[in-house]
C-alpha cells in the first residue's frame, strides 16, 4: 500500500478550502453559497482524515463524523432559511439581506 | 428691622417695572419708581435719626447666611470656616452714604420722571435706575467685603446698562462697553485683593478685618502693602482716577439723569467709600496712602486741564467730577478721612444740581450740548442760570457754600499730613485755581454774551422739575452746615497724622483767595466770551480746534490715544493673527480623527454578508501570518 504524504493531503485540503471560500465570497445566490460551505467543510474533513491516517489515530475519523453531523444540521437550517428567504424576497440574492448595515 | 427692608423698596419696584415694561403707563411707572425712592429716603432718615440712640451708634441686621468659606491656611488655626452673611451694617459712615444715595437719588428720580417722560422705554429706564439704587445700597450697607463686591458689580452693571440706554446709536454702545471693560480692570485687582485678604486673615467681615489687621500686622508690613494696593486698584477703576479714568467722559453718552446719579453723585464715589471703609487697613500702609494722595493729586490736575479745553457741557462736568473725586482721594491719602467723606456728600449735592440744571438747559435747547453754540442764556433761562451759578459757586468753593467747607477741610489737612505734604498742597491749590477758571469759562460761554443758539428755546415749566432742582440748590448751599461725626469710625488710625507746629500762617489765606484769583483771571482772559459777537466766538472755537495743546487737552491729555495704541491695537492685532484659534484647531483635529474612524468603521458595517466573510478571511490571514512570522 502506497502511503500518501501528509503534505499532499494538506495541499488538497487547502485547495478545496480556498475553492469553497472563493465560492462563498463571489456567488450571490445563497444556494450556491451553502454548497460552497459544504466544500469548505469537506476540505477540513479531508485534512482530519489525512492527519489521522498518518498518525494512525482514530481521532481524525471521529472528527470527520462530527463534521458530517454538523454539516447535516447546517444544511437543514440553511435550507429552511432559504425557503423563508424565497418566500419573503422572491429571490435568493444574498445581498437582499443587508438590513443590518451600520 | 427697618434697615433690612431698605434695599427692598427699589428692588420690588424694579421687578414690577421690568416685568410689566410698556404695559405700565407713565403715571404708574413713575408712581412705582419714585414712590419706592420716596419710601427709601424716608426710611433712611428715620434710620439716621435712630442711629444716635442705638448702642455704640451702630445698627446691624442679619438677613440670612449666604455661604461659608473654608480655610486652608495653617496660620489662622482658630477659625476653620468663615460665614459670608447677607447682613447690613449701619454706622455714621454708611449713614451718610445712604442719605446721599437715597436722598439725592430720590431727587434725581423725580427729575428723571419729567426729563424722560417722552422716551418710549421709560419704564425700562426707571427700572434700571431703581436697580442701581438697590446695588448702591447693598454696596454701602454691606457688613462684609463679598456683599460689598456684589453691590460693586451691581452698580457697574447698571452703569453699563444706562450708558448704553439709547442703544440704537453705536457711539453710546461703545461708550458703555468702554466703561464696563475699563472698570473691570480695577474690579479684577479688587477681587485679587479680597482673595489675599481672606488668605491671610481668614475673614471678610469688615469689622473683624479691621481689628484683626491692626492686631496681626505691624505698620508697613508687606501684606498690608499689597492688599491695600489691590484695593486701591479697585477704587481707582470705579472712581475714574488715573490711570483708569478714560471711561468717565465717554460715559456722558447716557441720559443726563444717569450722568447726575451714577457718574457724579453716587457710583463714582464708591471707590472713596471703599478706602474710607477700609481705613484701618490703609493706615497700616503709609506708602499706599501716599500713592492714594498722588493718584488724587495728579488726577485732579489732569482732569482740570482737560475740562479747560472741552466744548461739550456734559464732558466739562464729567472732568470736573473726576477732579473733585481727585480731591477726595487726596484727602483720603492724607488721612483726612472725615473731610473726604464730607466732600463726597457736598459734591453729591452740587454736582447733581449742576448736571440736572445742565440737563434742563440741554432740554430747552433741543439736545444741543456744544457750549460754543449756546451763549446768553442768562436772559432766556434766568431760573436755570441762577441754579447753575449756585452749583458753580459750590464747585469753586466760594466761602459760605458747602463746597467751601468740605474742600477747605481737605486742603487744610494736606500740608502737615505725613503722607501728603507741601507738594500735594500746592497741587490742590493749583487744582482749585483751574477749577474756578474752567467754571467761569463754562458760565461765560453758556450764560453770558450774545445768544448763538438759533432755534426756539423751550424751557420746561414743570413745577416738579423745578422743585427737585431748588431742593438740590438749597442742599448745596447749606450742606456745609450738616455736622458729621465720624470720631467713632476713624479713631483707629495708628499713625499720628499731623506733625503740627510747622504750618505757615498764610496757608488758609491762600486757599481761600485762590478761587477769587481764578475768577479774576478768567474775567480778564475770557473777555471775548462775555462781550464778543457770535461770529467772533465761532472763529475762536474753530481756531481752538486746530491748536495742538488745546486738542491735546481736549482728548484727555492723550490717555485714550496711549491706551488705544499700547493696549487695544496690539490686542486686536494678536486676536486677528489668532483668528482661527490655535487651541481650537487642536481640538478640532482630534474631532476630525475620531470622525474619520467613525466613517471607516460604519462603512464596514454595510450589511453585506459576503463582505463580512471576506473580512473574516482577511483577519484569519493576518492572525496566522503574524503567528507564523
Amino acid at each position: 500500500m502506497t502511503t500518501i504524504p501528509l503534505e499532499h493531503v494538506l495541499i488538497l485540503a487547502s485547495i478545496l478550502f480556498i475553492i469553497g471560500f472563493v465560492g462563498v465570497i463571489v456567488r450571490k445566490n445563497t444556494l450556491f453559497m451553502l454548497m460552497s460551505l459544504e466544500v469548505m467543510l469537506n476540505a477540513v474533513g479531508v485534512a482530519f482524515i489525512g492527519a489521522g491516517s498518518v498518525w494512525q489515530a482514530a481521532d481524525g475519523q471521529v472528527m470527520f463524523i462530527l463534521i458530517l453531523t454538523l454539516a447535516a444540521a447546517e444544511v437543514a437550517v440553511g435550507l429552511a432559511l432559504l425557503v423563508r428567504m424565497q418566500h419573503c424576497f422572491k429571490s435568493l440574492d444574498i445581498d437582499c439581506l443587508n438590513q443590518l448595515k451600520g | 428691622m427697618l434697615l433690612a427692608v431698605l434695599p427692598f423698596y427699589p428692588l420690588i419696584s424694579f421687578l414690577l417695572l421690568i416685568l410689566f415694561k410698556k404695559r405700565l403707563s407713565w403715571a404708574q411707572a413713575s408712581f412705582l419708581s419714585v414712590g419706592a425712592m420716596f419710601l427709601c429716603t424716608l426710611t433712611s432718615f428715620i434710620l439716621v435719626f435712630s442711629l444716635d440712640s442705638a448702642p455704640d451708634n451702630v445698627i446691624s441686621v442679619h438677613l440670612w447666611q449666604w455661604f461659608t468659606l473654608g480655610l486652608s491656611v495653617p496660620s489662622a488655626s482658630s477659625a476653620t470656616e468663615s460665614a459670608i452673611n447677607f447682613a447690613f451694617y449701619l454706622d455714621a459712615l454708611s449713614a451718610v452714604m445712604i442719605c446721599v444715595v437715597s436722598g439725592v437719588g430720590f431727587l434725581i428720580h423725580f427729575f428723571a420722571m419729567i426729563y424722560m417722560k417722552d422716551d418710549e422705554n421709560y419704564s425700562r429706564f426707571m427700572a434700571y435706575m431703581n436697580l442701581f439704587i438697590v446695588a448702591m445700597l447693598i454696596l454701602v450697607l454691606a457688613d462684609n467685603l463679598v456683599l460689598l463686591y456684589l453691590g460693586w458689580e451691581g452698580v457697574g452693571l447698571c452703569s453699563f446698562l444706562l450708558i448704553g440706554f439709547w442703544y440704537q446709536e453705536k457711539e453710546n454702545v461703545l461708550a458703555a462697553r468702554k466703561a464696563f471693560i475699563v472698570t473691570r480692570v480695577g474690579d479684577t485687582a479688587m477681587a485679587i485683593g479680597l482673595f489675599m485678604l481672606f488668605n491671610s486673615l481668614g475673614s471678610l467681615n469688615i469689622q473683624e478685618l479691621s481689628s484683626l489687621a491692626t492686631m496681626q500686622w505691624s505698620i508697613e508690613s508687606e501684606q498690608a502693602y499689597w492688599i491695600c494696593l489691590m484695593l486701591l486698584g479697585g477704587a481707582v477703576g470705579k472712581s475714574a482716577q488715573l490711570p483708569l479714568q478714560t471711561w468717565l467722559p465717554d460715559a456722558m453718552a447716557g441720559p443726563t439723569p444717569v450722568s447726575a446719579l451714577i457718574h457724579a453723585a453716587t457710583m463714582v464715589t464708591a471707590g472713596v467709600y471703599l478706602i474710607a471703609r477700609m481705613n484701618a487697613l490703609f493706615s497700616l500702609s503709609p506708602e499706599v496712602m501716599n500713592y492714594v494722595a498722588w493718584v488724587g493729586g495728579s488726577t485732579l490736575l489732569l482732569a482740570g486741564f482737560a475740562a479747560l479745553a472741552q466744548s461739550d457741557i456734559k464732558r466739562i462736568l464729567a472732568y470736573s467730577t473726576m477732579s473733585q473725586i481727585g480731591y477726595m482721594m487726596l484727602g483720603l491719602g492724607a488721612g483726612a478721612w472725615s473731610a473726604s467723606i464730607f466732600h463726597l456728600m457736598t459734591h453729591a449735592f452740587f454736582k447733581a444740581l449742576l448736571f440736572l440744571t445742565a440737563g434742563a438747559v440741554i432740554y430747552a435747547l433741543h439736545h444741543q450740548q456744544n457750549i460754543f453754540k449756546m451763549g446768553g442764556m442768562a436772559k432766556k433761562l434766568p431760573f436755570e442760570t441762577s441754579l447753575f451759578a449756585i452749583g458753580l459757586l459750590c464747585l469753586m468753593a466760594i466761602p459760605g457754600t458747602s463746597g467751601f467747607f468740605s474742600k477747605e477741610a481737605i486742603i487744610g489737612e494736606l500740608w502737615s499730613s505725613s503722607t501728603a505734604g507741601a507738594a500735594l498742597w500746592w497741587c490742590a491749590i493749583f487744582g482749585a485755581l483751574i477749577t474756578s477758571i474752567y467754571s467761569c469759562r463754562l458760565f461765560f460761554l453758556v450764560f453770558l454774551g450774545n445768544t448763538r443758539f438759533t432755534g426756539a428755546i423751550e424751557s420746561s415749566q414743570s413745577k416738579r422739575l423745578k422743585g427737585a432742582l431748588i431742593t438740590l440748590a438749597v442742599l448745596s448751599l447749606i450742606g456745609g452746615f450738616i455736622a458729621l461725626d465720624f470720631n467713632t469710625i476713624f479713631n483707629s488710625s495708628v499713625i499720628a497724622w499731623s506733625d503740627s507746629g510747622q504750618e505757615p500762617s498764610w496757608l488758609h489765606t491762600v486757599a481761600i483767595a485762590t478761587p477769587f484769583v481764578g475768577i479774576l483771571i478768567s474775567w480778564l482772559y475770557f473777555k471775548v466770551y462775555r462781550v464778543a459777537l457770535p461770529e467772533e466766538v465761532a472763529r475762536l472755537a474753530e481756531k481752538s480746534e486746530t491748536h495742538f495743546i488745546i486738542r491735546f487737552c481736549r482728548n484727555g491729555l492723550g490717555f485714550d490715544w496711549l491706551y488705544s495704541n499700547v493696549i487695544v491695537t496690539p490686542f486686536t492685532f494678536i486676536a486677528k493673527l489668532n483668528k482661527r484659534d490655535v487651541v481650537d484647531q487642536i481640538l478640532m483635529g482630534t474631532a476630525w480623527y475620531v470622525t474619520l474612524w467613525r466613517d471607516v468603521l460604519s462603512a464596514s458595517q454595510n450589511g453585506l454578508i459576503r463582505w463580512y466573510a471576506a473580512g473574516f478571511a482577511f483577519g484569519l490571514v493576518v492572525i496566522v501570518g503574524a503567528w507564523l512570522l
